[in-house]
């Protein structure tokens, strides 16, 4: 058996563990457009903060590839997959034969269309390492930096920097920061925590026009800056399944067993959609866990053995300065909250089930209430009253205690 | 593998293992050094946790050493594995801190640990008890260290 992954990220290193388990002899090959080894994508900002270092970046141990038998081909771009003769082509010219494909190619980031934005020199996006190494190499202490999007991927990349620089200016078309992830109470609380770090917010604005190292405001203002990143969002990499003749919608779509509607042909990671099971809507929820979920899912299918992806739901766990925020599921039906000056709660209940909740600051034992969502606990056979006040096993009837906590689980 | 296992209903809420814990981890060798004059939850961390429900039972949480660990499966570093036996292990160095395991942990059993790692029981594999010190000094059997 020939396996072929297209991306070496999150959901690529699944699916080898996926194939792994089931088969120990058939042939992997890894192709990815980037030079390193599998990396934890998220952690670029904490390398830019100082927190981690290239070496304790990597995802998996040193012999990760070779203990699984996987042929690791860096720097290759597939330009195309033809499913009738199962082959993948390299922009090389190469052709690289499958007998089961994963396209785990992530995302990339949206650049909608900018007046001027060609005149700017140093100008980044922030998804990958690379976009970190040129990024550090473009700033200094004295650098003003210019954020176009005040979500994920623009805050972790503010944090990363901003002890490093003179000066950062977030612009966002939403009046909210964090507009995916938080509702506006939340959103309020982390701004005030980065305002007082000395971030500077323009919400419910954005760029009509760059000019070299100055941006025109459609307020009016302007903001002079040396380094811009853009990070105003991310496309799934959805061509290639798309262009082959497979379902897409926004991300690739696949069913349970994360096959494409092409025959042999999986896809896992940012690149494709789950149904998301706290709406039942079908959506791309590009979060590392799911990726790996899905990774692992696709590999053990991919390998003849039995797995179904059934309980994806948006989780983040997103930390700015040490003020960590943790939410997860659907802001549907009754709110019960809590506020404090830097801890904000809210638990969202509707129909007898917890569908979602945002902690910031205090998140301790989080992962009880995460566990509530995703097994679609009725609240009326545990103790909601105590639950409200703070996530506790003790919520729990002794016989539900007892298969937690007695148990091999 | 040997796990820890709670038999809650011989479980007193004495929080001694709580700061036995502690201790273990404190790299201290004299207890009263390494715990007097400290809160328990602000000073001292420990990586077991005693609940005190209100129908007046107790019982200690720590680390399920999961078979299908989601904290290991969702940590954004890999800093969280899973080695030969079935422990499940932390490198506290590779650790950014981002507290993914705390909002998948269906336990919560992955704590803050007040510096950047998150931390958790590595049934003192990682500290000069070598075994279990919270069930060695449990004085009921409330908790035990065994296989099941």
């Amino acid at each position: 058996m020939r396996y072929v992954i297209i991306g070496n990220s999150t959901a690529a290193v699944a699916a080898i563990e996926g194939i792994r388990s089931v088969d120990n002899v058939g042939e992997i090959t890894v192709l990815t457009d980037e030079i390193y080894e599998a990396y934890g994508r998220p952690l670029i900002s904490y390398y830019l903060w100082g927190k981690t270092t290239p070496e304790k970046m990597h995802y998996r141990p040193a012999d990760f590839y070779e203990k699984n038998g996987v042929l690791l081909r860096r720097g290759e771009t597939v330009v195309s997959i033809d499913p009738e003769r199962k082959t993948v082509a390299l922009q090389s010219g190469e052709k690289v034969a499958y007998d089961k494909l994963l396209v785990a190619a992530g995302s990339r980031p949206f650049v909608p269309p900018m007046e001027g934005l060609e005149t700017v020199q140093n100008k980044f996006s922030f998804m990958k390492f690379d976009d970190a190494l040129a990024l550090e190499r473009a700033i200094c202490k004295d650098s003003r930096v210019l954020v176009v999007g005040a979500g994920l991927i623009g805050l972790k990349c503010v944090e990363g920097i901003l002890e490093r620089v003179a000066s950062v200016d977030v612009v966002d078309l939403a009046d909210r920061i964090l507009s995916s992830v938080l509702d506006e109470g939340g959103a309020a609380t982390v701004r005030a925590f980065l305002e007082k770090k000395g971030v500077k917010f323009h919400l419910g604005d954005s760029v009509v026009a760059f000019s070299e190292n100055e941006a025109s405001l459609k307020s009016g203002g302007k903001i002079g800056f040396d380094v811009l990143v853009l990070a105003v969002g991310v496309r799934p990499n959805a061509e290639l399944v798309k262009d082959a003749g497979g379902e897409t919608s926004r991300g690739i779509v696949t069913d349970d067993r994360q096959e494409t509607s092409l025959k042999d042909v999986y896809a896992a990671g940012d690149c494709a959609e789950s149904v998301d099971i706290t709406d039942g809507r079908r959506k791309v929820l590009a979060l590392l866990p799911n990726a790996y979920y899905q990774g692992r899912t696709a590999g053990i299918n991919m390998a003849g053995g039995e797995a179904r992806l059934n309980d994806c739901m948006p989780l983040n766990a997103v930390g700015f300065f040490g003020l960590h925020v943790l939410t997860a599921g659907a802001y549907v039906g009754e709110v019960y909250e809590e506020h404090g000056e830097n801890t904000y709660k809210k638990l969202f209940v509707q129909d007898g089930l917890l569908k979602g909740f945002i902690l910031i600051g205090d998140v301790a034992r989080a992962g009880i209430y995460t566990a509530l969502i995703r097994e679609r606990t009725p609240l009326d056979s545990v103790d909601f009253e105590m639950l409200r006040k703070a996530p506790a096993l003790a919520a729990f009837a002794a016989a539900g205690r007892r298969e937690k906590l007695a148990k091999k689980v | 593998m040997k796990r820890i296992y709670v038999n809650e209903q011989w479980c007193l809420g004495c929080h001694l293992c709580e700061y036995e814990c502690a201790f273990a981890n404190s790299g201290e060798t004299d207890m009263v050094k390494a715990l007097k004059g400290k809160k328990m939850g602000t000073d001292l961390l420990p990586r077991i946790r005693v609940e005190d429900a209100e129908d007046g039972s107790h019982f200690a949480v720590n680390c399920r050493h999961c078979t299908d660990p989601r904290c290991v499966n969702s940590c954004i570093s890999g800093a969280l594995s899973r080695d030969e036996e079935g422990m499940v292990v932390i490198d506290r160095d590779k650790c950014v801190g981002c507290f993914t395991c705390i909002l998948v942990c269906p336990y919560g059993a992955i704590m803050p640990s007040g510096g950047k790692p998150v931390q958790k029981c590595m049934l003192c594999t990682d500290n000069a008890a070598g075994e279990p010190n919270c069930v060695k000094h449990c004085p009921n059997n409330a908790i035990v260290y065994e296989e099941r």
